[in-house]
């Protein structure tokens, strides 16, 4: 950076996943960035579920499997449906190395740290109050001391990107187009970790956890193996907290006290408690991307697919494909809204928008078939197997009978028709 | 266990001067006050007797949810300074 102009190539704002992939991809090109980063350190504001997806890191760091911070290697995805008192569980396991749980301030302090190496000059704690404008181009920033000029900001602000806002890229956020998700660090030594989630050494579970405390609600839980701790954590749509209420620490508490969850966590103490905004409105909400000299990527861009836990790989792939537009930019010397489209383009073409595009009508079907999917279903589930497993010297053709008819009488039979049609138009949607 | 005993986990850098400013007029009018229960760290607490929001901005978490869920748009909310507020050693 020409220090005495304050003046750069590239500005990125937040040293996340998204901003630290843009950050690096750029200075491995050769260009000048400054990553500019409001905590002590990268990482330090950050705060994620707990697994990191192989493929889309490796585009970003191809050797991080032999370098980074890495707590353990997935093989168990369990997928838990819990009633008042009673649970389903549907496990799936494989030995692959398609997602690793990590501690999020020490791997995102790697990869800035690899950032740094590549070239990227980092500026910690230090928040950028304002986007610095010359007509309608956006020319620079201005932190809390001083003012940094650049011919491209890129921004990776996070959720709540205050910054996209003051320059009209997004609108207000509405309170069903975010969830409130809290979480606790647990720390219980490997052996118990290993012994209760059924790993040996350095093999990890996730647990993703529907109904319990959650029950009727646009809301979701999951647990985390890491090496000597466990993730336990909820999200609810924050307009489903303010309707029913609730605080979310005292979900958190109820969610941890079912007496599927309870042997899990017993004996472990707080290592740490968090919260964080996840953005849940999918395609339709998504901002507009880029205007003249600025881009967004990451949470600011609301690149989240919820049905499948994934944000932090859209994050770095947006990053990084933002990077490659802001390189072709900076070698034409072009840095008008027009040149910067080929960012979305790129965004169209991958991964991340057309999979953000497959489920563009999954969350507006679920705010209003909440309480059939997310409550009569998950409790009929359990229900089912409470019928199947008993032994009660009843005729098992009675049982079935019972249960069958339970499904026309349970709820007014237009209900029915209206799960099927949400079915129906859902996978219609998803699949065409 | 209760918020104080989870809010204990954390590292927090202290500012002298709150990042968290309601309009005290409009909270006055507010009839949900939702975020005297939706904060996950307890941060906002109504006082009968004066009237007014207290905010115990010290424990803030940084979210943001309060600012999108306050019903009246009323939460002058932005980021503590950079040497300030909660540090994540887990996230």
């Amino acid at each position: 950076m020409n220090k005495t102009e304050n003046k750069t190539e590239v500005i990125v704002v937040g040293a996340g996943p998204a901003g630290i992939a843009c950050a690096i991809t750029l200075a491995k090109a050769g260009k000048e960035v400054v990553l500019i980063e409001r905590g002590l350190f990268a990482g330090s504001k950050n705060v994620f579920g707990g697994a990191i997806y192989t493929q889309a890191v490796k585009e970003v760091f191809p050797d991080f499997e032999k370098n980074a911070p890495l707590e353990r290697r997935n093989i168990e995805h369990n997928y838990l449906i819990l009633g008042e008192k009673d649970s389903t569980n549907i496990s799936y396991r494989k030995s692959d190395n398609s997602s690793y749980s990590i501690v999020r301030a020490k791997f995102d302090r790697w990869m800035a740290e690899e950032a740094r190496n590549a070239g990227v000059y980092i500026v910690e704690e230090t928040v950028v109050r304002e986007l610095i404008k010359d007509k309608n181009k956006v020319i620079g920033v201005r932190t809390e001391l001083e003012e940094y000029y650049a011919d491209i900001v890129v921004l990776a602000d996070g959720v709540n990107s205050l910054l996209a806002k003051q320059i009209g890229l997004r609108k207000n956020i509405d309170t069903k187009d975010v969830a409130l998700s809290v979480k606790e660090v647990v720390k219980l030594d490997k052996d118990t970790i290993n012994q209760r989630f059924h790993l040996k050494d350095d093999e990890g579970s996730i647990v993703e956890i529907f109904g319990g405390p959650m029950l009727g609600m646009l809301g979701l839980g999951f647990m985390y193996t890491n090496e000597d701790c466990i993730t336990i954590g909820l999200g609810v749509t924050l307009n489903e907290l303010v309707e029913a209420n609730y605080r979310p620490f005292e979900m958190l508490e109820r969610l941890k006290q079912h007496p599927s969850i309870a042997p899990l966590v017993e004996g472990g103490t707080l290592k740490e408690y968090s919260a964080h905004l996840i953005p849940e409105g999918g395609y339709k909400k998504i901002p507009k991307l880029v205007d003249n000299g600025v881009m967004i990527v990451g949470d600011a861009a609301m690149l989240v697919n919820n049905l499948h836990w994934e944000g932090t790989n859209l994050a770095m792939i947006s990053g990084k494909l933002a990077a490659e537009t802001a390189i072709e930019a900076l070698d034409c010397g072009d840095f008008s809204k027009k040149s910067l489209s080929a960012y979305p383009k790129r965004l169209q073409k991958s991964f991340v928008l057309k999979d953000m595009k497959t489920y563009k009508d999954l969350f507006d079907v679920m705010h209003q078939r909440k309480r059939a999917f997310l409550s009569y279903y998950l409790k009929k589930v359990n229900a089912f197997f409470e019928m199947f497993t008993s032994s009660d010297c009843v005729p098992k053709k009675d049982h079935y009978h019972k249960f069958i008819k339970s499904i026309f009488t349970d709820r007014k039979i237009s209900e029915l028709f209206k799960d099927v049609w949400a079915i129906v138009r859902l996978l219609w949607s998803i699949l065409l | 266990m209760n918020i104080d005993d989870k809010l204990y986990t954390l590292k927090y850098s202290v500012d002298t001067k709150s990042h968290l400013n309601p309009d005290n007029e409009q909270c006055r009018l507010c009839e949900s006050r939702c975020c005297t229960y939706i904060c996950p760290a307890g941060v906002y607490e109504w006082n009968e007797e004066s009237q007014s929001l207290i905010v115990n901005y010290e424990n803030c978490l940084e979210c943001g949810a309060c600012r999108i869920a306050c019903e009246r748009k009323s939460i002058g909310w932005q980021y503590p300074k950079g040497t300030k507020g909660v540090t994540f050693k887990q996230g």
